[in-house]
């Protein structure tokens, strides 16, 4: 950048000096966007370091603090252990694994599925439909969960986790769907073209080419649908009031606070431990995860 | 397409003279794309066109949902003070927290963007932290750090000189506390959207601006927000449905306190229908949120519908 704004100093030597003046304005911004990007990851990092360190100490040390609550004099895992050795929170983790578990699966069929036909195959309604997943995207759990609530009671699955199993996909198909169909959208139709003449049929069109070509697209969408079950609130925090049967979201949120004992480390450790799984995903598959994240308003 | 021409080639033998209308009606295009998107139609009809008429029905009931009592329940809704707060603190919150998490999105964005590209990756990493933890959970961390004889935000500022502030306990306190933190989860949404459409905006168009003179703040004005207009209208409304409708931030921060003066319609949807057990009238208190989300959703339909149009 600075190499191409000095250029023309060679040629113009009269311009020199405002070129320099160019290139103070550059540093004063480069430092400008470090001191913004210092400032923010310490906002956005905060909360959570600060559960982190809540997490490693005694409830000794937190009703008695001692000068600065952000670090931890005398840390301990004790938190964590006892979490583990909970066979209630085990439980929550293994609810959530389950369900999150099913609901990928079944997002990840029906989204393929009808991405594939509404990309490639044109029929009858099928522009209706594709605007119709658009808009089921945009209606929010909060809007529908009182009837909902009402519809799973009837089919008696209130405080059992697969009433979740049943609900949850309202939250991923609409958006894995939409950025389904964006990503075949984009493959070239070449390629359906030189299959269809190699004997291919649909189905193997569709598991042969397009789900390795749209590989990238199918990641994207498996994180997001695992990260809203994972995270999914409203739904559970309605169904589901035995404590076997919650996942861990609303297993944290409802059991963990115990009054005003100061069992606040072990609330954070549990919130830290529950959150652990979407991080991991997170920090390894980040760019897929962007991706996924951006597609729903570049893409389709 | 060449689908006759496939069929010959390879269902050839399959395909008997006498094969019969249905089995031909089963290789037809349209029948396989019907069977395709089946199970779709079935979640779309099932579990959100058929809820979203049950719920209008719903709302029509009485108490014991025994008898229609037609608007009856949008009528007291609208007659009770406590609701007329909970629409003007809904507008309120997502009002003021979409516009905090565009700017504050769109400033990182451009500092980001300013940066070399080498870094960018480890500063994004950490920065979109917050929109990655489930918010139920982050909350919860949030909530500990309010906390009125433990607060370490209070030990911070009073560390400064500021003053001790009663986060939770008071309404207006409390009420930005619910923005705060619903800033601080979606910022880093706006800042990833943001700085695609900016990695988007060719580079000759600044070159060509600057050639004409353009101060950097010009450059902004006339070229970046132009060229962005469409994502940063698109993602403004779509975080304006989703804050709108907000229900996890509130729940685990203040429950709606105190004196129910931080409800959302969520929320508050919530604890009329399923914790004081009165459906039909949660059921109204939701759909209150329908007219205002369809007005939000046209938009970003057009919005998502002209964008395909210049693309292609």
């Amino acid at each position: 950048m600075s190499a191409s704004a000095a250029r023309p100093s060679d040629v113009l030597p009269g311009l020199g000096r405002k070129i320099g003046s160019l290139r103070q304005e550059r540093r004063w911004a480069l430092i400008t966007a470090y001191i913004s990007l210092v400032v923010a990851a310490i906002v956005m990092l905060a909360p959570p370091f600060y559960m982190l360190i809540t997490s490693l100490k005694t409830s000794a040390e937190i009703s008695n603090p001692v000068g600065t609550p952000w670090i931890v004099r005398d840390p301990t895992l004790a938190n964590y252990t006892a979490l583990i050795s909970d066979p209630m929170f085990r439980g929550f983790f293994w609810n959530s694994i389950i369900v999150t578990v099913l609901v990928v699966a079944v997002t990840m069929v029906i989204s393929v599925l009808a991405a594939f036909a509404l990309a490639r195959m044109k029929f009858f309604g099928s522009q209706v439909l594709a605007t119709g997943v658009f808009l089921t995207y945009l209606v929010p759990d909060t809007l529908l969960f009182i009837p909902l609530y009402q519809i799973v009671g009837g089919l008696d699955l209130l405080n059992s986790k697969w009433g979740l199993v049943l609900v949850y996909p309202t939250l991923s198909v609409p958006f894995c769907t939409w950025i389904m169909i964006g990503y075949f959208a984009s493959i070239p139709k070449e390629l359906d073209e030189a299959a269809l003449i190699d004997g291919a049929n649909w189905m193997q069109m569709l598991t042969k080419i397009f789900i390795p070509v749209a590989l990238p697209g199918i990641i994207a969408a498996t994180i997001f649908a695992f990260t809203v079950s994972w995270a999914a609130f409203v739904y559970p925090t309605a169904f589901i009031t035995r404590p076997d049967e919650m996942p861990l979201t609303i297993g944290v949120v409802s059991q963990l606070i115990r009054g005003d004992t100061f069992a606040w480390g072990q609330l954070m450790a549990g919130a830290l431990l529950a959150a652990m799984p979407p991080v991991i995903v997170y920090a390894f598959l980040m760019d897929y995860y962007i991706a996924g994240l951006t597609a729903g308003a570049t893409k389709g | 397409m060449a689908l006759d021409a496939t069929t010959a080639l390879a269902g050839g033998p399959m395909t008997p003279a006498g094969g019969g209308t249905l089995r031909r009606l089963a290789r037809r295009r349209s029948t396989i794309a019907f069977l395709m998107t089946l199970p779709l139609i079935a979640v779309i009809a099932g579990l959100v066109a058929y809820p979203a008429g049950y719920a209008i029905y719903l709302a029509t009931l009485n108490r014991r949902m025994t008898g229609f009592i037609g608007l009856g329940n949008f009528e007291i809704l609208l007659e009770s003070e406590t609701f007329r707060m909970v629409i003007w603190q809904s507008c309120f919150f997502a009002v003021t927290a979409v516009i905090l998490k565009a700017l504050f999105g769109f400033w990182l964005a451009s500092m980001l963007h300013h940066i070399p590209t080498k870094g960018q990756r480890i500063w994004r990493g950490m920065l979109l932290l917050p929109w990655v933890v489930p918010p139920a959970l982050s909350t919860l961390g949030w909530w500990w750090m309010f906390d009125p004889s433990y607060s370490s935000i209070n030990w911070v500022l009073t560390a400064i000189g500021g003053p001790a502030i009663p986060w939770l306990g008071e309404p207006w306190w409390a009420r930005v506390s619910v923005i705060l933190v619903n800033v601080w989860a979606g910022t880093p949404f706006f800042m990833i959207m943001y700085l695609a459409a900016l990695k988007s905006v060719p580079d000759q168009l600044y070159e060509a601006a600057a050639i004409d003179g353009a101060t950097g703040w010009q450059g902004l004005r006339y070229v970046t927000l132009p060229m962005m207009r469409n994502i940063i209208s698109i993602t403004v409304l779509f975080s304006l449905i989703v804050t709108f409708a907000n229900y996890d931030i509130v729940r685990v921060l203040t429950n709606g306190g105190p004196r129910d003066l931080t409800h959302v319609f969520a929320s508050y949807a919530f604890q009329v229908g399923i914790l004081s057990g009165n459906i039909p009238r949660g059921a109204a208190v939701s759909l209150f949120m329908f007219p205002i989300l369809a007005g939000i959703a046209f938009f970003v339909l057009r919005g998502v519908t002209q964008r395909n149009k210049e693309m292609a």
